[in-house]
C-alpha cells in the first residue's frame, strides 16, 4: 500500500518528480540526536523540468457504453495503456480522449428538451435521517451527569456520529479521539485492542472490518494505532489516507525521533501532554475529512487561478527578495496556492501543505490582524526528524475590508491571503519579516499586489462558465504530474454543507472505483435516479464529473472532454507549473 | 546603532521590546488584543509558537513603540521562550486570578527572567480575568485591592487574593496590576506603567525600518542601564 499518498505508481513512470534529498543542515531540535531515520520520498508540487504532458502521449480508446471497463488481462497501468493505445497528434488528443465517434450520436441523444432551471435540479434527494445526523455531526456530546441518568442518551449521541477517529498507543493509552469523553472512549479502546490483538495473533495485522453500515479501519504506525470508523461509504484506502494525515499532524508536533524516544523510555507514555494544543489541529483535520475534502481525497493542492505572466511577476518578486535563510516561501489565498518559491532540490509534499493550511484556515489559532507569527513545526513529508520555523503574515489587501473584517461572511474571510516563509533556522524571524516587507514592496512596485487583490476578489468560476451549455454540474480534475487539482465553485447546487458532503461521498466512491485492485477500470460510470457521474483515469489526470440523471452518457462524456480541453487550454493559469525555483 | 531619542522630530520615538509570558490560557493574547486592537474574543484559540505585534504608546515627551512578543503558554513551546525574552527590555508575566497554579507558573517565569534576561528588564506581574472576581474591587484595583477580598462572596471566582500576589511582586521589585482583557480594565495602565518604567538610557531611537532595526537589535545584546524605575510620565494610550 502506498502511503500516505493515494498516487498510482504510474505517476512515477510518467514523470518522476524529483525526490528531494533530506536537508543537509537541520536545526538542532531540543535534544534530538542526529539519528537518521528514513523519510519518505516527497512528491513535487510542481516539477520544473517537466515536459508538456500532451507531447506524444498515448491515448486510449474509451468504451463509454459499459458500466465499468476493466481491461481483461491487465497487470498494471502501463501495460493496459500499451495494449489499447491509439497514438494521435498532440493537438488532437484531448478531443479524442472519449472518441470522436460519439460526436455523431449526440444529436440523437439531445431529445430531452430544455434544461430545467438550475434551482429545480435535484442531484441528491434529501434523506431526512442522514441530514439530521450530519447536522449534529460536529456537536459536542452532552456531559455525562454525575447520577449517570443520561448515560444512554450520551452513548446514543456518540453512536450517531457518522465518523469517529481514535488514536491510542499500543499500551492502550488514549492519545486523542474526535468524539467522546474518556469514559466512553476507554471502554471502546478495550474492544479495539482486543480485536487488533486477535488479528495480530493470526499474524495478519488488522486493517479493516465492517459492522452494520460502519466501516472500521486501523492503521498501525510504530507504537500508535489510529482508528477511523465511517458510515459515509469511504474506501479503506481513503480512510487510511485520512489517518495518515492525522499521523502526520502528530509528527508535526513531536517529530518522529522524539515520539519514538518517549515510547522507548516508557511504553505506557501518555502522549496527551506533549500533544497539548494539537487536539484542535487534529479535530480540524478530522472535521475537514468529514465535511469532505477534495484536497485529501485527491492528495493534491488547489491553486488560485491567475494569468501565467501575472504569477510570474509574483514569482519574480519572490526570487528578488529571497532571504538566505529561506527554505520555502508560499503565498496562499484562502487555502489556494498563489505562488511557491523553493530550492531546486526540494519539493513540497501536499500532505505538509495540508497541515499548514489546516493550521492557518481551519484551526483558528492564527488569524489576520493578530500580528505576525513564528511557529516551530515539523513538516513530516519534508523531514520527519526535525523542526522548521514558519513565518506567517496575513496581508491586508484592502484596509477598508480589514476594518470590516468582523462583519464579513465566513466565506469571504476564507480569502485571506497569507505570506508563509519557512526557514530551517530558529533565529531567523526578523530575516523573514524583512523579506516579507521587501516582497510586499516589490509586489506593489511591479503591480502584482493589485493583480493578486483582484484575483482574490474574483469569484470562483462556476461549471457553466467553464463548460457553457453542458449539463455538467460539478467536476474535480487532478493533474497527476502537477499534484494539483482544479474544480468549479460548489455554487449553486452544492453550496450547503450537506449537498457538498453528498457530492464528496459520490466523488470518493468514484475515486475508489478507479483505484480498485487489481484491475481498475479507466472509465467508470455510475448513475442514480437523480444524477449520472463519471470517473476517468489516465496517466496524466483523474477526472470526476457529475450531471443530472437525464444526461446521456455521451453528453456527459462530451462535457468531460470539454473540461479536459479547458484545462489543457488554461493549464498554466489553473496550475502552478514550475514555480519560482532557486 | 545611533541613539536617536533626541532626534529632530517633534516628539522622539523609541521602541521597547516587550515579551508576554505565562501559563496557557491566562489571557496573554487577549491582553495584547485589547491593547493593540481594543478588541476581545470570548473563545480565543491558543497561540501556536509566538505572535509579533507592534503598538505605539504616546507619552507626553516621547512616543513609545512597543514591539511585542506574545508567546504560547503551552508547555511544548517553553524551550523557545529564551529567544523571545533574551533582548527584551520589558516583560509582562501573566497569571489568571481564578487559577492559583498559574501564579506559581508566573513565579517560575519571573525567576527565569531574573536569571537569564537582560539585567535591566522591567517586569510586570499581571493578574488577569479580574472581571471574574466580585465587582466590589475598586477601579484602582491593584493599589487598593488588598482590602477588597470578598472571600465570603459565593459568586467570586477569584482564587488568588490580591495581597498574596502584591506581596510577592513587592518583594521581587515587580510592577503589579490586576486586569481584565474582557472589560479592558487596567490594560492600558499596565503598558503605560511599563513605558514609564523603562529607563531613558535603555530607549533606542526609531530610525529606518522597524524591521531592520529590530533585526539588528535581536543580534546586539543591549547593555542596559540598571535603574529599574524611570521618570513617571503619563501615557495617553
Ligand atoms: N473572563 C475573562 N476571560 C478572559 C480574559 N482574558 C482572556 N480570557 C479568556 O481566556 C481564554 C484564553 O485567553 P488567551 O488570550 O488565548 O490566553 P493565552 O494566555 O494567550 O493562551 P496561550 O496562547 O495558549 O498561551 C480565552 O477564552 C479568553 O477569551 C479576561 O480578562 N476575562
Ligand atoms: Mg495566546
Amino acid at each position: 500500500m502506498m502511503q500516505p499518498s493515494m498516487q498510482e505508481p504510474s505517476d512515477l513512470d510518467e514523470s518522476p518528480p524529483p525526490l528531494p534529498p533530506r536537508p543537509k543542515k537541520l536545526p538542532p531540535v531540543g535534544s534530538i540526536s542526529g539519528i537518521g531515520l528514513p523519510t519518505r520520498a516527497t512528491t513535487a508540487v510542481s516539477v520544473t523540468d517537466f515536459q508538456t504532458p500532451a507531447q506524444g502521449n498515448a491515448i486510449r480508446n474509451s468504451n463509454t457504453g459499459s458500466e465499468s471497463i476493466a481491461p481483461a488481462n491487465e497487470l498494471d497501468e502501463s501495460m493496459s495503456v500499451r495494449s489499447t493505445v491509439v497514438t494521435v497528434e498532440p493537438a488532437m488528443d484531448a478531443e479524442s480522449l472519449l472518441g470522436e465517434v460519439l460526436e455523431k450520436d449526440t444529436l440523437a441523444w439531445r431529445t430531452l428538451g430544455p434544461m430545467p432551471a438550475e434551482e429545480d435540479i435535484e442531484i441528491f434527494p434529501s434523506d431526512a435521517e442522514f441530514d439530521d445526523n450530519f447536522d449534529r455531526e460536529f456537536d459536542e456530546l452532552d456531559d455525562m451527569t454525575s447520577d449517570g441518568l443520561n448515560e444512554q442518551a450520551v452513548v446514543d449521541q456518540w453512536k450517531s456520529k457518522l465518523k469517529q477517529y481514535f488514536i491510542l498507543s499500543r499500551a492502550g493509552k488514549p492519545v486523542w479521539s474526535r468524539h467522546g469523553n474518556d469514559q466512553l472512549v476507554t471502554s471502546y479502546i478495550g474492544v479495539i485492542l482486543t480485536l487488533i490483538s486477535f488479528y495480530e495473533d493470526v499474524s495478519d495485522s488488522l486493517r479493516g472490518f465492517t459492522s452494520g453500515s460502519t466501516r472500521f479501519v486501523v492503521l498501525t504506525k510504530g507504537q500508535l494505532y489510529l482508528v477511523a470508523t465511517s458510515s459515509l461509504g469511504e474506501s479503506d484506502q481513503q480512510l487510511r489516507g485520512q489517518l495518515e494525515a492525522l499521523y502526520m499532524q502528530i509528527l508535526s508536533t513531536l517529530t518522529l525521533p522524539v515520539m519514538e524516544r518517549m515510547f522507548k523510555v516508557r511504553a505506557s507514555t501518555d502522549l496527551r501532554r506533549p500533544l497539548q494544543g494539537t487536539e484542535k489541529l487534529l479535530s480540524a483535520l478530522a472535521d475537514g475529512f468529514t465535511r469532505g475534502s477534495p484536497s485529501t481525497l485527491l492528495n493534491a493542492l488547489e491553486c488560485l487561478k491567475m494569468r501565467k505572466s501575472h504569477r510570474q511577476l509574483i514569482n519574480n518578486a519572490f526570487l528578488k527578495t529571497k532571504s538566505d535563510q529561506l527554505l520555502y516561501g508560499l503565498i496562499v489565498a484562502g487555502g489556494r496556492l498563489v505562488s511557491v518559491v523553493r530550492p531546486r532540490k526540494h519539493s513540497l509534499h501536499p500532505g505538509d501543505l495540508h497541515l499548514i493550511f489546516n493550521m492557518l484556515y481551519e484551526a483558528g489559532g492564527i488569524k489576520a490582524g493578530e500580528g505576525e507569527n513564528w511557529i516551530p513545526l515539523c513538516l513530516p513529508g519534508f523531514n520527519n526528524t526535525g523542526y522548521v520555523y514558519m513565518y506567517v503574515s496575513f496581508l491586508s489587501l484592502d484596509p477598508a475590508a480589514e476594518q470590516a473584517r468582523q462583519r464579513l461572511a465566513p466565506m469571504e474571510n476564507l480569502e485571506e491571503v497569507a505570506v508563509i516563509l519557512i526557514s530551517a533556522t530558529k533565529e531567523s524571524f526578523f530575516d523573514m519579516q524583512q523579506m516579507k516587507t521587501d516582497l510586499v514592496e516589490h509586489m506593489s512596485k511591479n503591480g502584482s499586489y493589485n493583480i493578486l487583490k483582484n484575483c482574490v476578489k474574483r469569484r470562483r468560476l462556476s461549471c457553466s462558465d467553464i463548460v457553457p451549455g453542458s449539463p455538467l454540474k460539478h467536476f474535480l480534475y487532478k493533474s497527476k504530474t502537477n499534484v494539483q487539482f482544479a474544480m468549479p465553485s460548489f455554487d449553486p447546487l452544492f453550496a450547503d454543507e450537506i449537498s457538498k458532503r453528498r457530492l464528496l461521498t459520490l466523488y470518493s466512491q468514484l475515486q475508489a472505483s478507479i483505484h480498485s485492485r487489481p484491475a481498475p477500470p479507466k472509465v467508470h460510470h455510475t448513475s442514480s435516479s437523480t444524477y449520472t457521474a463519471l470517473a476517468w483515469n489516465t496517466q496524466l489526470f483523474e477526472l470526476y464529473a457529475i450531471a443530472p440523471a437525464n444526461t446521456s452518457r455521451i453528453e456527459l462524456s462530451q462535457a468531460a472532454n470539454k473540461v479536459v480541453q479547458y484545462i489543457r487550454r488554461e493549464e498554466e493559469r489553473v496550475f502552478i507549473i514550475g514555480g519560482a525555483v532557486f | 546603532m545611533a541613539d536617536a531619542s533626541q532626534g529632530s522630530a517633534p516628539k522622539p520615538s523609541s521602541s521597547v521590546k516587550l515579551v508576554l509570558l505565562g501559563e496557557a490560557a491566562v489571557g496573554k493574547s487577549s491582553l495584547v488584543m485589547r491593547f493593540v486592537n481594543n478588541d476581545f474574543q470570548e473563545n480565543k484559540e491558543p497561540t501556536i509558537g509566538a505572535a509579533f505585534l507592534t503598538q505605539k504608546c504616546p507619552l507626553p515627551t516621547r512616543t513609545i513603540k512597543f514591539e511585542i512578543w506574545d508567546t504560547a503558554g503551552q508547555e511544548r513551546f517553553a524551550s523557545l521562550a529564551p529567544m523571545y525574552y533574551r533582548n527584551a527590555s520589558a516583560a509582562l508575566v501573566v497569571y489568571d486570578i481564578t487559577k492559583p497554579s498559574s501564579l506559581t507558573k508566573a513565579q517560575h517565569w519571573v525567576a527565569e527572567l531574573q536569571r537569564q534576561a537582560s539585567p535591566g528588564i522591567v517586569i510586570a506581574l499581571v493578574g488577569n480575568k479580574l472581571d471574574l472576581a466580585t465587582p466590589s474591587t475598586s477601579p484602582e484595583g491593584a493599589d487598593e485591592a488588598a482590602e477588597d477580598e470578598n472571600d465570603d462572596d459565593e459568586a467570586d471566582a477569584r482564587k488568588v487574593p490580591t495581597k498574596t500576589a502584591k506581596a510577592y511582586a513587592d518583594e521581587d521589585g515587580l510592577l503589579f496590576f490586576e486586569t481584565s482583557a474582557k472589560t479592558g480594565e487596567n490594560v492600558a495602565e499596565v503598558f503605560t506603567a511599563i513605558a514609564n518604567a523603562i529607563p531613558e538610557t535603555q530607549l533606542k531611537g526609531t530610525r529606518g525600518s522597524a524591521a531592520a532595526r529590530a533585526q539588528e537589535e535581536s543580534r546586539v545584546n543591549l547593555s542596559a542601564g540598571r535603574d529599574t524605575m524611570g521618570a513617571k510620565e503619563g501615557c495617553a494610550c
